[in-house]
């Protein structure tokens, strides 16, 4: 009956989520008296993720699975859940998991919450608490299976030590070649820089900065503070920056500690996007733009002007407190 | 090749959103529905593929009868018929159940959805449809072509983006890039008379399990006013953000 927390990793090393989805774990596992075992997939040194409350490990090692296949994850880890017998399921937010965690919900007839903010509020039954409407809203879900999954946001429960030693043992989910019938033909992907999912700061520009060309003091300033950079719907519409840097409604989800808007006026879809970010700064020269009434920091000001010298004040400070 | 697009009835992004009956209930009063704009963008990839290769497009939601005119407006795009299963969608896996029946009878080979519907924000029906019907499925996909019984697609990840390759029948979450909003089509008065003739066929649903249940709702806690910086102290923002939000 213990809790199983899927601990995402990348390269072989555990992603923050892991580490906040086994605190999540934890704490449910203590709520139930029980205690936490964690599913880990080509991880070398799966021990450390012990530091967050796991007292045993699944530990899965397959060339097969070295790129995620989210239909072969699912079928691995609904095999640790039946061999665990586990109720609770604890997954994280990453695009990967949400993807491979709606399959995993659909093998198991479980119920599935996605987005879940804080703590339970009960455990029998099982509540959480979750966003909804586009963060314009909270709901309190009940769980109405027997098999539950919690899929915890990023960047909201938090991380917490619980040093335990685990108990490591090696697991060998049963794959069929049907399970790899969805096939990767190639990955595309940004390495060595922040990236908007796992970023704690996120600089966000916007139709403000007049044109492409001006996007150097953004990322400027956002590898000052290890930002991943992001933009606007219409930056991204008039192809200034690419696609994957669009936030927003339409765009990708932003949940970071601190999001800071540049030359941005704050249309009610980006900020559906933006608003699970804990504090938002915004830097605009329009004191009427709808940011200021979402921002928790805001500057009146040409970005043009503020930008470099916040960056440079900036770099002081880090000098100062490295 | 047949197309099912599934739909969310969904209220517009600019509504102000509230609750009722002691705060258990979404207060729909004054609020306008839309097409779920993650379902539109699949739908006018669907009206592509309708176009330029042959197929026929059915829609399918999962709502009561107030869903009746967002089902006419997909219908008024280009949809050839609808599907309207009569029950609240209640949670993800309820509705999952409902729509597998309706992929089943209707043997499609493409189903397209949206990653996530902007009220509940799940994302997690074709997921759960793709493993009861044990299809092949992609989710947060911003590119797709068909040939034959093979899909490429292109799916977004967290730093970038992968491409993948799928026989049919396939489910899709899919999202903008699927096509530009720029190619979002409104409905022209031809389209929406036609619609009119079109079938919009009312099923009663099957029975199925619930996984969850929302009991209570609340909003977010009002926020306080925005702290002004004035351009020439910013080391005071600095100040702010380190000692204040213990953010940097």
């Amino acid at each position: 009956m213990s809790v199983l927390v899927y601990t995402e990793s990348d390269n072989g090393k555990f992603k923050k989520n892991a580490m906040e989805a086994a605190s999540y774990a934890h704490k449910l596992a203590e709520q139930l008296g029980t205690t936490v075992t964690a599913i880990t997939i080509n991880v070398e040194d799966s021990e450390v993720i012990g530091n967050y409350g796991v007292s045993k490990i699944l530990k899965v090692t397959s060339d097969k699975l070295s790129i995620f296949n989210a239909k072969a994850y699912a079928t691995a880890i609904a095999q640790a859940v039946e061999n665990e017998g586990a109720s609770a399921i604890v997954v994280s937010s990453s695009t990967d998991t949400k993807y491979m965690a709606a399959i995993l919900a659909g093998i198991l007839k479980a119920g599935y919450c996605t987005n879940v903010v804080a703590p339970p509020i009960s455990t029998n039954p099982l509540v959480v608490k979750r966003t909804a409407f586009s963060n314009k809203g909270f709901a309190h879900t009940q769980y109405k299976t027997a098999t539950n999954i919690i899929g915890v946001s990023n960047n909201a429960y938090g991380i917490f030590e619980n040093n335990l030693s685990p108990m490591v043992e090696d697991f060998d989910p049963k794959l069929n070649d049907s399970d790899f019938s969805v096939q990767s033909l190639n990955i595309d992907k940004v390495v060595g820089k922040a990236t908007i999912a796992d970023a704690d700061i996120v600089v966000s520009g916007g139709r403000g900065l007049k044109g492409p060309e001006n996007w150097g003091m953004i990322e400027e300033l956002a590898e000052v503070l290890g930002a991943a950079t992001a933009c606007s719907k219409p930056v991204s519409d008039m192809g200034w920056r690419s696609h994957s840097e669009h936030v927003g409604q339409t765009g990708k989800p932003v949940a970071s500690n601190l999001y800071i808007a540049i030359g941005i006026s704050g249309a009610i879809q980006h900020l559906a996007g933006i608003n699970a970010s804990k504090v938002k700064v915004v830097i605009n020269t329009d004191p009427e733009a709808p940011f200021f009434k979402a921002a928790d920091y805001g500057i009146i000001g040409d970005a043009f002007e503020v930008v470099p010298k916040l960056t440079e004040k900036l770099k002081e400070f880090k000098a100062q407190n490295a | 090749m047949k197309i099912l697009v599934c739909i969310s009835n969904v209220p517009d992004t600019t509504s102000k959103i509230n609750f009722t009956e002691g705060d258990t209930k979404f207060d729909t009063n004054g609020v306008q529905f839309v097409i779920n704009p993650n379902d539109e963008f699949g739908l006018t990839r669907a009206m592509w593929f309708k176009e330029k290769q042959g197929a026929t497009i059915t829609v399918a939601t999962v709502g009561g009868a107030t869903v009746e005119p967002t089902m006419r407006k997909a219908l008024a795009i280009g949809a050839d018929e609808a599907i309207r299963i009569n029950a609240e969608p209640t949670d993800g896996l309820f509705v999952a159940q409902q729509l597998t029946e309706v992929i089943k009878t209707g043997s499609y080979d493409l189903i397209i959805a949206g990653r996530e519907s902007i009220d509940y924000n799940g994302g997690m029906v074709p997921g759960m449809m793709s493993a009861m019907l044990n299809y092949n499925f992609i989710n947060t996909c911003i590119g797709l072509e068909i040939e034959g019984n093979t899909a490429t697609a292109i799916r977004e990840i967290d730093g970038g983006k992968e491409k993948i390759s799928a026989t049919l029948p396939l489910i899709v979450g899919g999202q903008k890039g699927l096509v530009e909003e720029s190619d979002l089509r409104i409905p022209n008065m031809r389209g929406i008379m036609m619609a009119r003739q079109k079938k919009l066929n009312v099923l009663e649903p099957i029975d199925a399990s619930f996984g969850t249940e929302d009991i209570k709702f609340e909003k977010p806690a009002a926020k306080g006013a925005v702290k002004l910086v004035e351009s020439d102290n910013i080391s005071d923002l600095i100040d702010l953000l380190h000692n204040e939000a213990k953010v940097i």
